[in-house]
């Protein structure tokens, strides 16, 4: 809280204004209206809607398909996470050994993050194509037989490794940071009383980035919820059958496609609901940390 | 480092080069490929960059892919860049001048303003395409570098980096400036805005790639291939009706889709660092 301030009738508001137009045009009135044409039916035409209370909900739970989109979803996060963490938390404890040339793997490492999802999965689309691609080649030269147009394992596995190819840059920042915080003259007592670097990495360093991980967690699974949808549209467009159908490509489908409005919103309203609870487990962990 | 071993170390540097191989290699490639003829590409790849790169980029920058009824790619990179700018330099400014009124003013309705704003935290375009969309739509916005831009704009995360640098200026500043008579508006501009230097370049860096990445918006607002982004428009090229993807030409559009933001990410190397760290925190 400022003790100084300005005073004025009207500036303030005038300040304010934009954003608070910008913020009730385009979030507040259309989240509004998401909740509530999710109570309503709506024929595909827009010619007769009724109030149906909560059964465009109770009827995406009935619906096989949107439970296996959630499975699909759950499972492609859970991977993204876990493999774009993995790999970011060894490359940042060997960059954080080499105090050195640190900068310089830093500067090497970095930058897929500025490349658009979407473009991360064409790049990968190509290296994987069972026709040109080099990827599939080389496995397809190692006996196993490559193709994500039929094979709905194979098409997962291309979009979690196009979406945690860009990912680790992030989260390999933040380990880094994280590593580095940690006192050198914690590491350096242990290694006096004897303890080797694996054992080090486990007692001490993996202990004190648990917090980094848990928000790196937390950030990676907002992450591949709802910002990979260009990577899934430009790639296998939710194929084979509807092997790679995550929750924000059905909605955007069911919307756009399937012009089937009540159900799309009532999606809209269940993924509201998630990014809610996700930013407030990030915002709790936030403020513990401040305290900390 | 705490102890020598020469092997640990030797160890490390390989894990890392390799880890920058990794994410290196597909770019290679893509390079590789925008450099040869569709026979090359298509004939098994090569690992060595071939003769035709000139042709095949100002064929696609010229022309753009014929058969994908996309427009030429100069096109496609000025829309991205018109989008770009638009939104970090619209987001920028709302932020800046609401974060001001909230923290030099007290006026009726302030906590609602700042609510208002904060719950947009929660609200990622995604989840509220459709009525989003229609809102757009009904004020008659698609097809226009506003409708791919301003419904972009308004975010919490900038306005509230800003609020909280404000909150660490000191009093004192705020009460010279007083004294010596200056009103709100001269004391925003001669003191907080050039103090603020640091931290609005961080965010340029950090919301110019943001905006040149947007793909799902993109691709709802604009019917009219004359406001294709390249980030949207890469996919209609690949996904070219029957015939086979003309990998070498899409493989050109890709690295010039990829390069501005990756210029942009090295080049600020620090910033971007900084600005991270901070939009994230």
């Amino acid at each position: 809280m400022k003790k100084v301030t300005f005073r004025h009738r009207w500036l303030p508001y005038l300040l304010v204004a934009p954003q608070i137009a910008i913020t009730l045009v385009f979030f507040i009135w259309p989240a509004s209206q998401a909740l509530y044409q999710s109570v309503l039916r709506q024929d595909a035409f827009g010619l007769k809607t009724e109030f149906v209370g909560l059964a465009n909900f109770a009827k995406l739970f009935n619906d096989p398909l949107y439970l296996e989109s959630f499975v699909t979803t759950v499972t492609y996060s859970a991977m993204v996470a876990g493999l774009s963490m993995g790999v970011a938390l060894v490359l940042a404890v060997m960059a954080d050994r080499v105090v050195r040339q640190a900068t310089t793997y830093r500067t090497l490492l970095i930058w897929p993050y500025a490349v658009a999802p979407a473009v991360a999965g064409v790049l990968w689309w190509f290296l994987f194509n069972p026709t040109v691609g080099i990827a599939a080649y080389a496995l397809d030269a190692m006996g196993y037989d490559w193709n994500h147009y039929q094979d709905g394992g194979d098409a997962m596995m291309l979009i979690v490794i196009a979406a945690a190819w860009r990912q680790v840059s992030y989260n390999f920042l933040f380990f880094l940071a994280g590593l580095q915080a940690i006192p050198r003259s914690l590491t350096e007592a242990a290694a006096i009383d004897g303890a080797g670097p694996l054992k080090r990495f486990w007692t001490i360093q993996l202990p004190l980035l648990s917090p980094t991980a848990f928000f790196l967690l937390v950030v990676n699974v907002v992450y591949a919820f709802f910002e990979t949808f260009g990577i899934v549209h430009a790639t296998t467009s939710g194929g084979p059958g509807n092997d790679t159908v995550i929750l924000v490509y059905k909605v955007w489908r069911d919307a756009f496609e399937g012009l089937n409005l009540g159900s799309s919103a009532a999606q809209s309203v269940i993924l509201m609901g998630i990014v809610i609870a996700l930013t407030a487990i990030q915002f709790r962990y936030i403020e513990r940390k401040v305290e900390y | 480092m705490v102890e020598r071993r020469p092997l640990l170390n030797v160890l490390q540097h390989a894990v890392l080069i390799l880890g920058a191989a990794l994410f290196v290699f597909p770019i290679y490639l893509a390079f590789v490929a925008s450099t040869h003829t569709a026979q090359e590409v298509n004939s098994g790849i090569p690992l060595l960059p071939g003769a035709e790169m000139l042709s095949n980029y100002a064929q696609v920058l010229g022309e753009g892919i014929s058969t994908a009824g996309a427009p030429p790619l100069w096109l496609m990179l000025m829309n991205s860049t018109v989008m770009a700018l638009s939104i970090t330099i619209g987001k920028i400014a709302i932020s800046l001048l609401s974060a001001f009124a909230i923290v030099y003013f007290r006026f009726p309705f302030r906590l609602l303003a700042f609510w208002t704003i904060f719950i947009t935290l929660m609200l990622p375009v995604e989840v509220r395409i459709l009525p989003t969309y229609e809102v757009v739509a009904q004020l008659g916005m698609l097809n226009s570098y506003a409708g791919l831009s301003i419904p972009l704009i308004a975010s919490a995360t900038a306005t509230f980096l800003f609020r909280q640098f404000f909150m660490t200026v000191p009093d004192e500043l705020t009460e010279a400036a007083r004294i010596d008579g200056a009103g709100p508006m001269k004391f925003f501009r001669d003191i907080l805005l050039p103090l603020s230097r640091t931290n609005i370049a961080a965010l340029f860096v950090i919301l110019f790639i943001y905006g040149w990445n947007q793909y799902l918006w993109p691709l709802l607002v604009t019917t009219d291939e004359s406001y294709y982004t390249i980030v949207m428009g890469i996919q209609r090229m690949a996904n070219a009706g029957e015939e086979t993807p003309q990998w070498h030409l899409i493989m050109a559009t890709a690295i010039l889709a990829l390069l501005p933001p990756v210029v942009v990410i090295l080049g600020m190397q620090r910033l971007f660092v900084r600005g991270l760290v901070e939009v994230e925190k």
